[in-house]
């Protein structure tokens, strides 16, 4: 394959997983990490370099919709930003560490999971209001627009949140992924924040997080420019449209296909790190 | 603290990424048709890992590539453009939050400003 086909093959599968990603919520890295070691023979280190790249792009993307719709909560966001930045520069410093097999072992799992949250919602439990003294320090509050009007919140359990969020940026810096769905994991089932505060605030998240590890990705050489440029373009484009077209699809049945291609995604990772082959 | 200075700061920031990705993305695209037009020879080896070259692995070396008109230096320089957004954010929240008197978070602004400062200085 010479370097044109390359590219084009490449641009058009990040296309497919930036539109997936947007799709499932899960983000694009989740899906194109997989797809460039598994079926490009790609080595995971340069895989998630590349993806990386392309989580910044598209988390600044995504700005347009979440400023259009005022849920974020950007003193939430900024706070729990120090978890995440701190918990990414552990998982780049451990990228070094770990062998490429076992990080694509728990990239597996880390999919499965993810595929199993993005079908399972939890029932809706009435989110307490009782004050958390903490939270009210902090100034972990606002309001957000409802059908009823304005809904005041107020965040619980800010420390496990808080923990959580570490956890999430360590995933995000060990897999090159942004790690959405355990930021939303942490706001929303920890800290009990209404559910679309919880994912416009942690994709407003995901930026700053990927950027903790980026100098080192670009030290180490992780990020090769060749490689980055169609990953980029693709999964940008790929998430713009897809985020477009989530407000009007039958989203539904559209999951369920994805998580299945997720599930499979993941499996085979597992079964590629067990075995030596990444 | 009021509720529309919220807003205008976190319109602000919205504003700041969309124009740092498109701007980005625009440079990666011509650095990209550049790279595409120059080069002919089969696929490098990303197979087993080496390291990007040294010329793509500081900043003091992407710039140094642009200057010798390099495709690749263009869409390195690019994906910096790129890592840069999400800082200049961060920086607008410690202005954003001085000028509405929230020194709290402000502070918290400034602790992550410093977190990604170092993780961008410091060597492997």
């Amino acid at each position: 394959m010479n370097i044109l086909s390359f590219t084009i093959s490449v641009f058009c599968i990040s296309i497919l997983a930036g539109l997936l990603g947007a799709l499932t919520g899960l983000g694009g890295g989740v899906v194109i990490v997989p797809v460039l070691c598994l079926a490009f023979k790609i080595d995971l280190h340069y895989a998630i370099g590349a993806s990386l790249v392309s989580v910044i792009a598209t988390s600044s993307g995504a700005a347009a919709a979440y400023v259009r719709e005022g849920f974020s909560n950007i003193r939430i966001g900024m706070f729990l930003e120090i978890a995440t930045t701190l918990g990414a520069l552990f998982g780049a410093y451990l990228t070094a560490k770990i062998s490429g097999n076992w990080i694509g072992v728990i990239f597996g799992v880390v999919l499965l999971y993810s595929a199993w949250a993005s079908l399972h919602k939890p029932p809706a439990e009435p989110k307490t209001t009782q004050p958390d003294s903490l939270a009210i320090r902090l100034n972990c509050r606002g309001s957000y627009p409802t059908q009823s009007g304005k809904e005041e919140y107020v965040a619980q359990h800010v420390p496990t949140g808080f923990g959580i969020m570490f956890i999430a940026g360590t995933l995000s810096g060990l897999l090159g992924i942004g790690s959405g769905a355990v930021k939303v994991l942490a706001m929303d089932q920890v800290m009990k924040l209404p559910f679309k505060v919880s994912t416009t605030t942690s994709n407003f998240m995901i930026g700053v997080t990927a950027t903790a590890s980026a100098g080192f990705y670009l030290s180490r050489g992780y990020i090769l420019p060749g490689l980055s440029m169609p990953v980029v373009l693709g999964v940008l484009a790929g998430s713009l449209v897809g985020s477009r077209v989530l407000v009007n699809a039958h989203v539904r049945t559209l999951r369920l296909v994805f998580s299945i291609v997720i599930v499979a995604l993941g499996a085979e990772m597992i079964f590629n790190g067990l075995t030596g082959r990444l | 603290m009021s509720y529309r200075g919220d807003q205008r700061l976190e319109i602000a920031m919205g504003r700041l990424l969309q124009i740092g990705v498109t701007v980005a993305a625009m440079v990666v695209l011509v650095g990209g048709l550049l790279y595409l037009k120059h080069s002919t020879g089969p696929l490098p080896n990303y197979q087993q890992f080496h390291g990007a070259p040294t010329a793509y692995e500081s900043v003091h070396g992407i710039l140094g590539g642009l200057g010798r008109f390099d495709s690749q230096s263009l869409i390195a320089f690019g994906i910096l453009l790129l890592i840069a957004t999400p800082i200049c954010r961060v920086i607008f929240g410690v202005v954003g939050f001085s000028l509405l008197r929230d020194r709290f978070y402000a502070a918290v602004s400034v602790t992550v400003l410093i977190i990604l400062i170092l993780s961008l200085v410091s060597r492997r």
